[in-house]
């Protein structure tokens, strides 16, 4: 096998392995591909790095730090625990990474309006806010359950001048954003951008959203350089499409001494029919643009996905995931509602960041990881957000404890 | 010939297009889903074309989405929708059937198995809006070895340099769809879709069939005096939610395919 055969994806056809690939209606076809034509091109254009650069430094704030968690450490008592810190980025997760790379691709090719799909709203307030610096305008389509959830980000979005449209069709969450967000392309083929906040939809988005993604692992790479000379011993971040994991973990993909942990939304358990976790309770299928592994029924049906975090509530995953869970690069674990909320405060507490639902989950496989592992190891979790958007959600579910305590 | 040339050549010789209808497998349920399949060729439909219910209809509008869902609830799914296709045959083998819908409920079928039942029911040809050229190997190709057309959609986006190769393994007739949208949306002018006729004539011998936002027999009519084929879907499918039972639904929809056929076989009279 050769050194750089992981990260060597997708081919010309947007395939990773057997997963990935172009599986839209003819009308987006030719989106689809003078979009991969554009992207080749814009990659390959110092111009449009150059500028990427810039924003990433003085609008987003990277680099951001790789931060060591010295008491969430010592309160596990093995690993040596950092956190890459992406809820310092503006916006408070890391979805503008790839929201300012494609807002630069969507002006680059005289687009006049932004779409995208959003589940917690963590996308949508960082494509809300680079519609606003660039003022381009845009629509956010967001499931009517997760309207009712995240009503914080719901307000941020309005405040930054984006239209949001409940969806109502479905469950109400993002799959069903993500429907109605294509139904909307689909329609306004001339003008419009289709800004998707995940590595998942049609080739070249996986790729296209992991590049912008992968500054992530790139900082990671050189930060933990700096602190203790050697690359991390393994890492781990959550994963519902998978944009942050695929971030962090594209780069060190080929360091075959690096274990990478992804780790999906177990909900109630994935021996239940309440959960998120397509990879660990799935079957490879074909939705939006993509074969990847999902939940569906026997007979091709697409069931809900649930998860305490609106941001992992999906019944899919990003191709790429699928193709490094096949070829076993990439172990992809399963971390229950009530594991990630118990993280979630011990995070809180021990360290005095209030991380995203999503981001506990990462933090819940690490503090379960920690303890077995040796004090020299070196365990880097993806801080993806920040939790202010959950108080509401963690508020109810301690009210429901109380009550029934 | 397929039975698909077969129909499209007749009424090229009866100076005609075809009314192409589609309804949703399993809507409102089964047996009374079967009843509005039996009773269509009689009411003047000539290509019948069954939606294949899926959960996420992504290039659909708002009545196709509803009838999948009520197809769903009512507990339809791609094995019942061969069984309807072969109960259908039983009594008609004139009529083309072409099954349409998405791909990932065939995936989980099984591509091979699915070929062979659909073939052995009765299937003449296959619309499967996710699957592009680009992915002519997993499903079209299969299924035009075991005798099954596979229909491409063509559309306001399809532009000259891409028609060839949408073109190249089509079979059957030529799908346009005439506004870049979801079903059941906006109608295109009729210069458009003359427009858009003459252009796909220079790179296809198929017969072509317009579809997309034709709802009455007036607009059925004119499309017929352009094209080879009219497809009128959401419009017959409203009737089905309307309806205040499934006896009403099976009547309603075959008096609108009634009305859309006179608007047809008037057209150019």
């Amino acid at each position: 096998m050769s050194q750089t055969h992981y990260r060597a994806g997708p081919d010309a056809n947007g395939l990773f392995g057997s997963f990935g690939g172009r599986y839209v209606a003819e009308t987006l076809m030719p989106l689809v591909l003078d979009l991969a034509r554009e992207y080749e091109a814009a990659k390959a254009d110092p111009a449009f790095l150059e500028e990427l650069a810039y924003f990433q430094r003085d609008y987003i704030g990277r680099p951001n730090p790789l931060y060591f968690a010295e008491r969430l450490t010592e309160h596990c008592g093995g690993a040596k625990i950092y956190f890459k810190r992406e809820e310092l980025n503006h916006t408070g997760a890391h979805k503008v990474n790839n929201c300012i790379g494609q807002v630069l691709l969507a002006r680059r090719m005289g687009k006049k309006r932004l779409i995208a799909e959003t589940g917690a709203g963590m996308h949508g307030v960082a494509t809300a806010t680079v519609a606003a610096r660039f003022g381009i305008p845009c629509v956010i389509y967001m499931g009517a359950t997760d309207i009712e959830r995240q009503q914080a980000n719901v307000f941020r979005m309005k405040l930054l001048g984006a239209e949001i449209v409940p969806v109502t069709a479905g469950t109400g969450t993002l799959k069903d954003a993500m429907n109605e967000a294509l139904r909307d392309w689909v329609t306004n083929v001339e003008d419009t951008f289709y800004l998707i906040g995940t590595v998942a939809g049609p080739h070249p988005y996986p790729a296209m959203v992991r590049d912008f993604q992968s500054i992530i692992g790139k900082e990671t790479r050189a930060q933990m350089q700096e602190k203790e000379g050697r690359v991390p011993d393994s890492l781990v971040a959550c994963v519902g499409g998978g944009s942050n994991a695929m971030g962090l973990f594209h780069e060190f993909l080929d360091d075959a001494n690096v274990d990478i942990i992804g780790v999906e939304a177990g909900g109630h358990g994935v021996d239940t029919d309440k959960h998120a976790a397509s990879l660990n309770g799935g079957v490879p299928g074909v939705l939006h643009g993509n074969r990847t592994y999902l939940l569906q029924d026997d007979d091709g049906q697409i069931t809900d996905a649930h998860s305490i975090s609106a941001g992992l509530d999906y019944p899919g995953i990003g191709p790429e995931h699928a193709f490094l869970h096949e070829v076993k690069r990439v172990e992809y674990v399963s971390i229950t509602d009530d594991q990630a909320l118990d993280a979630f405060h011990a995070t809180c507490r021990l360290e005095g960041i209030i991380p995203a639902l999503e981001t506990a989950h990462a933090l819940a496989e690490a503090i379960r990881r920690a303890p077995s592992l040796p004090k020299d190891h070196l365990m880097v979790v993806c801080l993806s957000g920040r939790g202010d958007k959950d108080m509401q959600t963690v508020m109810n579910h301690m009210a429901a404890q109380e009550k029934q305590a | 010939m397929s039975r698909l040339e077969q129909r499209f050549a007749d009424l090229k010789a009866e100076g005609r297009a075809a009314l192409v209808t589609f309804v949703t497998a399993g809507d409102p349920g089964y047996e009374a889903s079967l009843a509005i399949l039996k009773g269509l060729p009689e009411a003047g439909a000539d290509v019948i074309e069954l939606g294949m219910p899926f959960t996420d209809p992504m290039a659909d509008g708002v009545a196709i989405q509803l009838a999948t869902l009520r197809a769903l609830e009512a507990g339809q799914n791609l094995a019942k929708t061969l069984q309807m296709v072969r109960e259908f045959r039983t009594g008609n083998q004139t009529t083309p059937i072409v099954l349409m819908g998405y791909y990932n409920p065939i995936h989980r079928f099984g591509v091979e198995r699915f070929v062979a039942d659909a073939k052995d029911a009765g299937v003449d040809g296959l619309i499967i809006v996710d699957l592009p050229p680009e992915h002519d190997e997993e499903l079209a190709t299969p299924a035009q070895a075991a005798g099954i057309d596979f229909i491409r959609l063509t559309t306001p986006t399809t532009d000259d340099a891409r028609l060839p190769r949408v073109l190249q393994r089509s079979s059957g007739f030529v799908y346009y769809v005439s506004v870049a949208g979801v079903t059941g949306a906006g109608s295109a002018t009729n210069e458009h879709v003359e427009q858009a006729i003459a252009r796909l004539r220079r790179h296809t011998e198929l017969p072509i069939s317009v579809g997309f936002g034709i709802r009455t027999p007036e607009q059925a009519a004119a499309i017929a005096r352009l094209a080879d084929g009219v497809v009128v879907g959401s419009a017959l499918v409203d009737k089905i939610a309307q309806a205040k039972d499934a006896g009403q639904a099976v009547d309603d929809v075959l008096s609108l395919c009634s009305a859309l056929a006179k608007g047809v076989r008037n057209a150019r009279g």
